[in-house]
Formats: C-alpha cells, sequence, structure tokens
C-alpha cells in the first residue's frame, strides 16, 4: 500500500516537467505533422535538424547571445536542412525517404562542427525557459504552441497553404491547377524542419545543455503524437483541433514515458519501447481494414 | 491555335523495351476547334495528351500554344493555358478537400497564388451558381469533402474546374469511360455545354465511335503513334461507324478495341 502511494506521490511530482517536456517536444510534433500529414513525406531529416536547432540555440547562448534571438537562429537553420531535403527530392528526384536519411546523415557533422564537441552545456547561462522553473516552462511553451498553431491555421487558410494541401493530396491535380509543386514541397519541408530546430533550441535551453544525439528517435516520438492525438481526438476534422490534438498527443506521450519509467523500465529499453507502440499504432488502420474486409467476405460467403 | 510539328515520342529508348509512342506527328488545331479523337489501345493518344500538358517532355519537334513554344515549359506553367480533365474521375481533384476549395484551387489556376485568403466570398457565391447547374445538388454540399462524393460527381467538378478560367486549351482523356452509362452521358452532355458556351478548343479521347461522330467539328484517327485519318466538316458530319472501321482497316491498324466495336 505505502509502496503504490510512494509510487504516486513521486510519479504526480514528475509530472509539471513532463508536461513541459510534452509541450516543446509537440512543437516539432507540429513540424512532422506539416510533412508528415500534410504532404504525406515521410521526412527523416528532423533526427538530425532537431540537434541543429538545439545546437545553434546553445553556441550562440554560450556566446552571449540573447536567448529568444538565439531561438530565431535556431528556426533558420532548420529552415536551411529543409530546404536541402526538399531539393535533394525535388530537383535532383531522390525519394523522399533517401532524401531525408541523406540530409540527416550530412547535418550530423555539421552539428559536430556548430557545436564544436558532441555536448555543450548550458550551466550557469540562462535560457528563455529552464526545468528549474517549470511552472514557468509551462505557461511560455503553451503561449508558444498556441501562437504556433493559430498562425499555422491562418497560413493553411492562404491560397499558398492550399497549394500546399493540394500538393500533399494529389499533386497531377496540383499540378493541372498551375501549382509549382516543386516550390510548395520545398516550402513545406522549411516551414517543418523550422519548426523541428525550433522545438529543439527551447529543449537545449529546457534542460540546459545541447547533445549531438537529442533528436535521435526524433521522428517516432513526432508520429507517436499525432497518432494518439489522433486516436484521442480523431473525430474532430476542424484543423485547429488537429493541430491541438498533436501538441496533446505528445504530452500524453511523455506522461506514458514517465509512467513507465516509474515503473522501473531502464530508461535503455525506452527507445524500443516507442518503436513498438508507434508500430501498433500505424498498423491499426490496416488490421481494421483486414478485419472488416474478413468479415464482409463471411457476410458474403453467407449469403450465397 | 496549337500546332504540333514533328514531334516524337521514344519511351525506354536504347532498351528491348524501347517504344515510339509519338512517330514524327504533326497537327494543327484551329481556335474553336472541337477535335475528337479515336484509335486503339497504345496508338498513343494519352501520350499526345502528356506532351502536350507536359507530363513528359518531347524527344523531337516543337509544340506551339497560340504563338508561343511550350514544349520545353514545365507542366505546371503549360497547366496556366490548359485544361485537363484525367480518365480516372480520383485523379482530377483533392480528396481529402473541400468542394469549394477544390473549386477555389481551380479558380486559380493560371494566377498568382499569395497569402490571401485561399476562397472569398464572392467566389462561394460564384461556385455555388456553377455548381447548381451540374444538377447534382451539389451547391448544397459545397463545404463536402471531395473524397465523399461518387467518380460522376467527381468527374462533372473536374469538368467544372477545368473550364472555370477559360482555358486556351481543353483535353479530355477517355473522361467518361470510367463512369456508368447513364452518367456518362450525363457528363459528355455537360461538356458539350461547356464547350460549346465558351467557344472552347477542344481535343477530347474516347473509345466510342458513335460519341466521336456525334460531338465536335473534326475527328482524328490515330495509330502507332500516328495521325491516320482526319476529317471534319460536313464530311464529318456524314460520317458512320461503318466508315470508320473501314479507314482503320484500311491503314492496316490491328482490331480496335472491344469496346469500340461493341458500341
Ligand atoms: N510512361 C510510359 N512509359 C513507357 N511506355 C509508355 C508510357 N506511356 C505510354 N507508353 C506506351 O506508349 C504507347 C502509347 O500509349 P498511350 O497511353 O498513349 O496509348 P493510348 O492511345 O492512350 O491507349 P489507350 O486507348 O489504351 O488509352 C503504348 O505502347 C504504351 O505502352
Ligand atoms: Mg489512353
Amino acid at each position: 500500500m505505502e509502496a503504490v502511494s510512494l509510487f504516486f506521490t513521486s510519479f504526480g511530482k514528475s509530472l509539471p516537467g513532463t508536461f513541459a517536456q510534452g509541450l516543446i517536444w509537440g512543437i516539432m510534433a507540429l513540424g512532422l505533422y506539416l510533412s508528415f500529414k500534410i504532404l504525406d513525406f515521410a521526412d527523416l531529416t528532423v533526427d538530425s535538424s532537431l540537434a541543429t536547432g538545439g545546437g545553434v540555440s546553445a553556441i550562440l547562448i554560450t556566446n552571449g547571445v540573447n536567448p529568444a534571438l538565439s531561438l530565431l537562429c535556431a528556426f533558420g537553420a532548420g529552415m536551411l536542412a529543409g530546404a536541402v531535403t526538399g531539393l535533394l527530392n525535388t530537383k535532383l528526384r531522390i525519394p523522399p525517404i533517401l532524401a531525408g536519411i541523406l540530409t540527416q546523415l550530412g547535418l550530423y557533422s555539421i552539428n559536430l562542427h556548430i557545436m564544436g564537441r558532441p555536448n555543450l552545456s548550458l550551466l550557469g547561462k540562462a535560457g528563455v525557459l529552464s526545468m528549474s522553473n517549470n511552472t514557468q516552462a509551462i505557461i511560455l511553451s503553451v503561449i508558444v504552441c498556441v501562437a504556433l498553431i493559430l498562425i499555422m491555421y491562418w497560413f493553411f487558410g492562404t491560397e499558398i497553404g492550399n497549394a500546399i494541401r493540394a500538393t500533399g493530396n494529389n499533386e497531377k491535380m496540383a499540378r493541372a491547377v498551375s501549382i509549382n509543386t516543386d516550390a510548395m514541397k520545398v516550402l513545406c519541408l522549411v516551414l517543418s524542419n523550422g519548426l523541428v530546430a525550433l522545438s529543439g533550441g527551447f529543449l537545449a535551453q529546457y534542460q540546459g545543455y545541447a547533445d549531438v544525439n537529442m533528436g535521435r528517435g526524433a521522428i517516432v516520438i513526432g508520429l507517436a503524437s499525432i497518432i494518439v492525438g489522433e486516436v484521442l481526438l480523431g473525430r474532430f476534422t476542424n484543423f485547429i483541433v488537429r493541430l491541438t490534438s498533436t501538441i496533446i498527443g505528445a504530452i500524453v506521450y511523455y506522461v506514458i514515458i514517465a509512467f513507465v519509467i516509474q515503473l522501473g523500465l531502464p530508461s535503455e529499453d525506452l527507445k524500443l519501447l516507442s518503436a513498438i507502440v508507434v508500430a501498433i499504432a500505424l498498423a491499426v488502420p490496416a488490421l481494421k481494414k483486414k478485419k472488416v474486409k474478413a468479415q464482409l467476405i463471411k457476410a458474403v460467403a453467407g449469403e450465397e | 491555335m496549337l500546332t504540333v510539328s514533328n514531334v516524337t515520342k521514344i519511351f525506354n529508348p536504347g532498351t528491348i523495351n524501347e517504344k515510339v509512342a509519338i512517330n514524327d506527328l504533326s497537327i494543327t488545331f484551329h481556335d474553336g476547334d472541337f477535335i475528337t479523337v479515336i484509335g486503339g489501345n497504345g496508338a498513343g493518344k494519352s501520350t499526345l495528351m502528356n506532351l502536350i500538358s507536359g507530363v513528359y517532355p518531347i524527344d523531337a519537334g516543337s509544340i506551339q500554344l497560340n504563338g508561343k513554344e511550350i514544349s520545353r515549359l514545365p507542366e505546371h506553367k503549360r497547366a496556366k493555358m490548359l485544361g485537363r480533365v484525367f480518365q480516372d474521375p480520383m485523379m482530377g481533384t483533392a480528396a481529402d478537400m473541400e468542394i469549394q476549395e477544390n473549386l477555389a484551387l481551380a479558380y486559380r489556376r493560371g494566377r498568382g497564388r499569395g497569402l490571401k485568403w485561399g476562397i472569398s466570398h464572392k467566389e462561394k457565391e460564384l461556385f455555388k451558381t456553377q455548381l447548381a447547374r451540374l444538377g447534382l445538388g451539389l451547391e448544397d454540399r459545397m463545404t463536402s469533402k471531395v473524397g465523399l462524393l461518387s467518380g460522376g460527381q467527381r468527374q462533372a467538378i473536374t469538368l467544372l474546374m477545368a473550364t472555370l478560367q477559360r482555358p486556351e486549351l481543353l483535353l479530355l482523356d477517355e473522361h467518361t469511360a470510367a463512369l456508368d452509362p447513364v452518367t456518362a452521358r450525363k457528363v459528355l452532355e455537360l461538356s458539350e455545354e461547356l464547350i460549346s458556351e465558351a467557344k472552347l478548343t477542344t481535343m477530347m479521347v474516347t473509345h466510342n465511335m458513335k460519341d466521336a461522330i456525334a460531338h465536335g467539328n473534326r475527328l482524328i484517327m490515330m495509330n502507332a503513334g500516328k495521325i491516320i485519318f482526319d476529317i471534319s466538316g460536313v464530311a464529318k458530319q456524314r460520317l458512320t461507324v461503318d466508315d470508320l472501321m473501314h479507314e482503320f482497316a484500311k491503314a492496316g491498324g490491328e482490331d480496335l478495341s472491344d469496346r469500340a466495336l461493341l458500341s
């Protein structure tokens, strides 16, 4: 009995930090929503562009640059990374997955160059948020998330935003209505990786260090957030709800992770667990279809 | 006016799969021409359309639309001047977007796109009246996702989209082939209406010889990447299905498709 109550007290204590983390990763999930959901492009760049954002922000802060300004630079650096993947795909006709992997691999070296070492501590340097003040971190990230959702909602209602959606939905049709689909893909990947890097910048400041490996598995975390969000709020098709549910998905994902860690799962097994959870979640629609099909076949066979 | 001069297209050159799809083909479409195109499977009808619209580059020759060389332009730039409807009803619309959003996208064909709102109130009114004339009740479902509609409804919308901004050339590639006979008839009537109303220069591929004869002012027959028969005016009006079969046999073409024989 005492053990259970102890478990929940310490789990409860960790919740504010978990929330803050979920919100920050939620920004990255929003970025992934752009490429994965809107453009229908599985962009593996994110595993490195997250660290690019973290690295840029950290090195700038170490050099005395204003932390908020460093976030803007992180966003810009991520945009560049997205542009590379976009150009590899559209101009050189390299398939999406491979284009993302190539940028991701190349960026790893670039990230090391940016930071000058694999791990850069921000000890003693103030950021815009920090894990030592979770309330403030949560308030700030909520404001950032809400602002981003509103901007994205506006943008995807504009002519260019609609052109990007059409490109992701039906490329042939998009070109037939004179949309430059290559340009739209590059633009979408630019914005997507900008957001991912921004999230990396926030994360570095929050945890107090940037690490060249901080984005390892980011795509899986982003997908998990999107999927969890869909499971929870999938019946609403409104775009604002979709984006919000992605952030909520990220938070829920981190709460679950915190819960399993509290249960005693060794942290080295976390990535394996994430991969399994996402694989199952991605398989659900296919499995459902199969089941429906099997039922149909049965029903038809029964009638004959 | 569209001028196709000595255009050749070879797929997979230098391999065992080499295929001369269009062979030194030349043709001029005059303004207001409504040309129906027939020919057996693999004759090169779709390829000709795809070369005009820029889906693939040409290997030789030139294509000029109203005096402008378009054969080097990318597909999306040529689309500014072209209206297109594909055989597959799923191809012409964005399934996950609303009916009115699809129309708004088409309404911006050939114009710049910026950060203005993607659809205005005035446009919604316009789309409503345009949809109403389809007689499918779609004017009351403007915010429905296109993916929820039937093939015929989607094809009717695609047709509307292709003509919302007047195209210099309208390309219809067997755009009724995937529809049931009643719907096919409706969509074809709608095409005829839109084309004659705006006097659109049109190229319509069909496997139905009766339709090819009944519609348009000019008919061409293709075989093995060439135009083997080109007839217009009064002579075209007098044409019968038997005449066409005869012409086809004369040119040494393989059998016209089963679909054509049945019709
Ligand atoms: N992308 C491609 N790659 C290789 N070969 C192609 C390609 N597109 C068409 N072909 C070949 O070119 C030839 C002409 O094809 P096309 O699709 O133009 O015929 P079609 O007249 O439209 O026939 P159908 O009545 O069956 O639609 C065919 O032999 C076809 O196999
Ligand atoms: Mg064809």
